[in-house]
């Protein structure tokens, strides 16, 4: 399993020094002449390594903006670039997204999970997480494998299997990382444990395996010894000497050292799950095992069967024996396990990286050079978090995985020291990156927010900036992108989504759908605007339309003046229509003198008196006209000045008009009044 | 339980999940269904099986996974889906198309069986007019009426080019969804809480009846009738909401149940067993309301629960049980809920019933079949 590194086209490290920043969603590569001879020894190691793994991959798997280009002055020739990497093109992998959302869930079961929880059934509990998160990485590799294999076209069954190995690169570091820090397995256990990683991860040699168990003859293949001597190499004991057995019912003469050879695989102690005895026990055990099979190997108890011999030699942890069987093992951690299995079984989790460093410079011997999985899993062992953190989000193409490990290895309280001179701290820098990834994706969005939710120091902020930018294609997602802010009092942006929904039906001619959003967000001046527009059509067509809404206000009435009027003024024609003409009177009146309508409107309710003022019966009582008259003055005074009541001849006439209708009904009223009181 | 749920994750976020109608009279439990997706780049609708047969592993361990059987691209978002008859699906897009598709079970392929373009629409101000989203469609073999945020309500047949009526502006604010009241009629709902009558055979394009939800306006955002007593009408609310109507009486609903702590998308009577009732929700909950128990009068054995329990008050629903959704003592907390889903995060959008069988969908790409409901 290879870790693929990202080419950035165009950025040559052998030619000018590169250096990188980290953004909120991408990466500034820059090309710089700063620290030419400077930086550590292990940096630029790494660096130049990469640099060799860069060239063997030719094909760009990142999408690169090259942003401005300029001078670096000093007068030397040739210009400075910068690269913007965006480095979340992962996200849009169909098949991922099943990853994306399934861990979402065990994301979010460990942020709720019980911080009461103590030692051991706590560790207990992050193990299960640890575990679930790889069962998804181990179900999406299933997808991918399956899609590959289905697939007829080359490029996409290319792309599949560049997943899948992607993967699975993922899983085995992932698992590593369980056994030595979420679980931090014991001496003893430890050793165990490798050898479960390594019996699940190194693969290659399963099909020959599975081809030599299912031959007729076994013991006859050509490849028996080669997978005996797979099984000694993974501790797989119990499968070795099954088919060893085959093996001497073949060939007899060999029995007596067969015999000895099984008794030896049959005897070898191994470290324990349980309590059932102590590591002094067991090294003891061992010494005494190692000693016996150091006897027979002296004896030349062997030495006319050289398949035996080696098998052996393994026994006895001999290193030249082990790393003759290089191609079984395929990896240096592989041999790392073995040797440990076969030398160091009572190995403490400190002491690993002695033996790491050794087993992959002896299992490399110069010829190749570690790639970035190496690296990476080599920082691992030598327990250095941060270090597996930075290699994996510089190596991989996603934050998905550094985004969870981190998370995961934070709640085993391993990273609470390190603080970043940016941001918060590396968790919650990681959370961010990987959730405004999922931000910038047509439909995983909503995943981000349980994200974003979960980092304390800058989450708010990233989410209220992300959220505004969510398209809103139909009111049901408004309702969804609305309901996440006034989950989170998120004020400013619950009015921003009203208002942008507003203005939509607004531009669409849908009054009452714009009212509707503006109650919602309680936007006085925009349901004001709204009215507005309701009163227009109402002057220009004699007539309201939306009735059934503006029947419906109730309480929501009282947000705008504006609206309130308008309430108030479909009420009167309610009043009017039902003919309970004094009320309708009264409620006419009283939008005026009450200032409830805009003076804009007074010409309009004036007019609308008129009728009431020709009814034959008498409804306003001469207060109320003496009222009516003083509101028709105030208008025209006022509006005097601007000569628009001289200049237009309509407006004049409704004036003239209202005068002697109010004159006549005050007449009218004085008689009928007097004649009251009178009578 | 829990353990009776398979659940797929199918790299698309589901709008809408119906079972398939089986064939008249048959006994089988449903076993396909159709899930529409939204909010996609590429917005699919996908028939699924959950059969058991064809599911069953090597040693006899049933694996419920439901799997595709075929799908097709749909331009949109799937705002609701409907089966019109066992072939036919009626879908209704976020670009106020109306389309119907057809399964070819022969050789089990989708295909666009007719299409009403732009059946919602808005006349905008300035240029000519654009889509609206259609929210809500009802089928009744050959009848389909659609409604949308256009306010518009459209009357189409399965088998004609055009509109058979159309009320346009028959509401001021958003249609959220419709259904059958009668052969002739419809209940539409809207966002400002009202529920709508509206006879079909009046020229009037006015509702025949207008029902409100007091004076808080709170949106309503789906609606079911009762399956055997046409009176009795559940709906769900943006604030989560289970309102009761009694359509017989009154402006105002029986009763309000608090449910959800969002907006609650779904709302269904089991078909056969209408004491119980479905709902879902934008707070990622499906809820199951068990109105069986909530009848007083009812034999002591009943309460028992289990199988024969859910039997027994499913026949005496025509007798006793008449008023078991309209009781108004306060019995409600004798009402049994159970919450599906728990720990659930995302929204489910929908989910739909059938005899023993269970189908929804969420936000988190996830389809779910839970089909032993009663047991």
């Amino acid at each position: 399993a290879a870790v693929p590194t990202q080419v950035v086209p165009g950025a040559d490290p052998s030619a000018r020094q590169l250096c990188f920043a980290w953004g909120p969603a991408e990466v500034l590569v820059c090309e710089t002449r700063f620290g030419r001879a400077g930086g550590s020894r292990s940096r630029s190691r790494s660096r130049s390594r990469s640099r060799s793994r860069s060239r063997s991959r030719s094909r760009s798997r990142s999408r690169v903006l090259t942003g401005s280009v300029a001078d670096t002055g000093e007068g030397a020739p040739g210009s400075s670039r910068v690269f913007v990497v965006r480095r979340d093109q992962d996200i849009y992998i169909q098949t991922l997204r099943k990853l994306f959302n399934e861990s979402h869930g065990i994301f979010m079961g460990l942020q709720r999970s019980e911080e009461e929880l103590v030692g051991k059934s706590r560790k207990a509990q992050l193990v299960q997480v640890s575990k679930n998160y790889r069962s998804v990485i181990r179900a999406c590799m299933e997808d991918m494998h399956q899609a590959a294999v289905s697939t007829r076209d080359p490029a996409l069954q290319g792309q599949y299997s560049t997943q899948v190995s992607i993967l699975s690169a993922m899983e085995l570091i992932w698992n590593l990382c369980e056994i030595l820090f979420v679980e931090a397995a014991a001496a003893g256990p430890l050793l165990l444990r490798l050898l479960d990683w390594v019996r699940l991860h190194v693969c290659d040699v399963d099909t020959m395996v599975r081809e030599v168990l299912s031959s007729e003859n076994p013991s006859k293949h050509k490849l028996f010894w080669n997978v005996v001597d797979v099984f000694v190499l993974q501790g797989r004991m119990d499968e070795a000497r099954h088919l060893l057995s085959k093996e001497v019912t073949a060939n007899p003469t060999s029995m007596n050292m067969y015999k000895i050879l099984d008794d030896l695989m049959k005897k070898m102690p191994m470290p324990s799950l349980g309590n059932t005895q102590t590591l002094t026990e067991l090294e003891l055990k061992w010494q005494h095992w190692h000693e016996e099979c150091q006897r027979f190997l002296q004896d030349g108890t062997f030495a006319s069967n050289p398949h035996m011999e080696s098998i052996c030699k393994i026994l006895v942890g001999d290193e030249d024996a082990i790393l003759e069987k290089k191609e079984l093992m395929t990896t240096w951690y592989h041999f790392l396990v073995t040797r440990l299995l076969y030398s160091h079984p009572t190995v403490k989790p400190m002491e690993l990286r002695f033996y790491a460093q050794s087993s992959m410079d002896l299992f490399l011997g110069g010829e190749s050079s570690p790639e970035p999985l190496d690296m990476i899993l080599m920082a691992a062992f030598e327990f250095e978090m941060h270090q597996v953190i930075k290699e994996c989000s510089i190596v991989l193409s996603n934050w998905w995985f550094v985004a969870h490990l981190t998370d995961l290895l934070d709640h085993c309280k391993l990273l609470q020291s390190h603080n970043l001179y940016f941001g918060s701290n590396m968790r919650e820098f990681l959370l961010l990156e990987y959730a405004s990834g999922l931000f910038s994706h047509h439909s995983l969005w909503q995943l981000g927010v349980d994200y974003f939710d979960h980092c304390p120091e800058f989450g708010r902020v990233y989410l209220e900036l992300h959220i505004e930018r969510i398209p809103l294609n139909t009111e049901q997602k408004a309702l969804k992108v609305l309901r996440i802010c006034e989950q989170r009092q998120m004020h400013e942006q619950v009015r921003s989504i009203c208002k942008i929904m507003a203005m939509k039906a607004l531009r669409n001619n849908r009054l009452g759908s714009a009212l509707s959003w503006s109650i919602r967000a309680k936007d006085a001046a925009f349901a004001t605007l709204i009215s507005d527009r309701f009163l227009k059509d109402y002057c220009e067509r004699g007539c309201f339309s939306d009735l059934d809404l503006i029947d419906n206000l109730g309480p929501s009435m009282l947000l705008s003046d504006r609206l309130t009027f308008l309430g108030k003024y479909r009420e009167f024609h309610q009043l009017y229509g039902e003919k309970r003409f004094p009320e309708a009177a009264r409620l006419l009146l009283t939008l005026m003198t009450a200032h409830i309508a805009p003076c804009s409107f007074w010409m309009t309710l004036l007019t609308d008196a008129l009728p009431l003022l020709e009814q034959k019966e008498i409804i306003f009582s001469a207060e109320q006209t003496y009222e009516l008259m003083r509101c028709l003055e105030d208008l025209t005074a006022g509006n005097a000045d601007k000569q628009k009541f001289q200049e237009d001849d309509v407006e004049t006439t409704k004036v003239e008009m209202l005068r002697l209708a109010l004159a006549r009904n005050l007449a009218r009223v004085i008689v009928k009044e007097g004649t009251v009181e009178g009578s | 339980a829990m353990e009776d749920v398979s659940a797929k994750f199918v790299s698309q976020k589901i709008s809408r999940t119906r079972w398939r109608p089986p064939p008249a009279a048959a006994l089988q439990p449903p076993s396909v269904f159709a899930t529409g997706s939204w909010d996609n780049e590429d917005n699919r609708i996908s028939l699924w099986s959950a059969d058991d047969l064809g599911n069953v592993g090597l040693n006899g361990e049933y694996h419920g996974e439901p799997h595709l059987l075929c799908d097709i691209q749909h331009n949109g978002d799937v705002m609701d889906m409907q089966f019109l008859d066992q072939e036919r699906i009626v879908v209704a897009s976020s670009t106020g198309t109306v389309t119907i598709f057809r399964h070819h079970q022969n050789n089990q392929t989708l295909s666009a069986n007719h299409r009403w373009e732009r059946a919602h629409y808005h006349v905008d101000q300035d240029t000519s007019c654009g889509g609206a989203a259609c929210t809500g469609v009802v089928c009744n073999n050959p009848e389909i009426v659609t409604v949308g945020e256009d306010g518009r309500i459209n009357l189409f047949r399965a088998d004609q080019k055009d509109a058979v009526r159309t009320i346009d502006n028959a509401d001021s604010s958003t249609l959220h969804a419709v259904t059958f009241l009668r052969t002739t009629e419809i209940l539409t709902v809207n966002s400002i809480g009202q529920l709508k009558i509206w006879d079909l055979r009046q020229q009037r394009n006015e509702p025949s009846q207008i029902f409100s939800l007091a004076s808080d306006r709170v949106p309503l955002h789906c609606v079911d009738r009762h399956p055997n007593q046409q009176h009795i009408v559940a709906t769900g609310g943006q604030d989560g909401m289970l309102s009761i109507w009694d359509i017989r009486q009154g402006t105002m609903p029986v009763s309000l149940l608090n449910a959800h702590e969002a907006e609650m998308w779904e709302v269904h009577f089991h078909p056969s067993n209408p004491d119980h009732l479905f709902t879902c929700s934008e707070d990622g909950s499906l809820w199951h309301w068990d109105a069986s128990t909530n009848v007083s009068e009812k034999p002591s054995f009943l309460h028992q629960g289990g199988r024969s329990t859910t039997y027994l008050s499913h026949n005496a629903i025509n007798q006793s049980v008449v008023s078991a959704w309209l009781s108004n003592d306060p019995t409600k907390d004798r009402m049994e809920i159970t919450n599906l889903i728990p720990n659930q995060t995302l929204s489910v959008n929908s989910l739909d019933v059938l005899g023993p069988c269970l189908v929804y969908g969420t936000d988190a790409e996830a389809i779910y079949v839970n089909r032993q409901l009663f047991a």
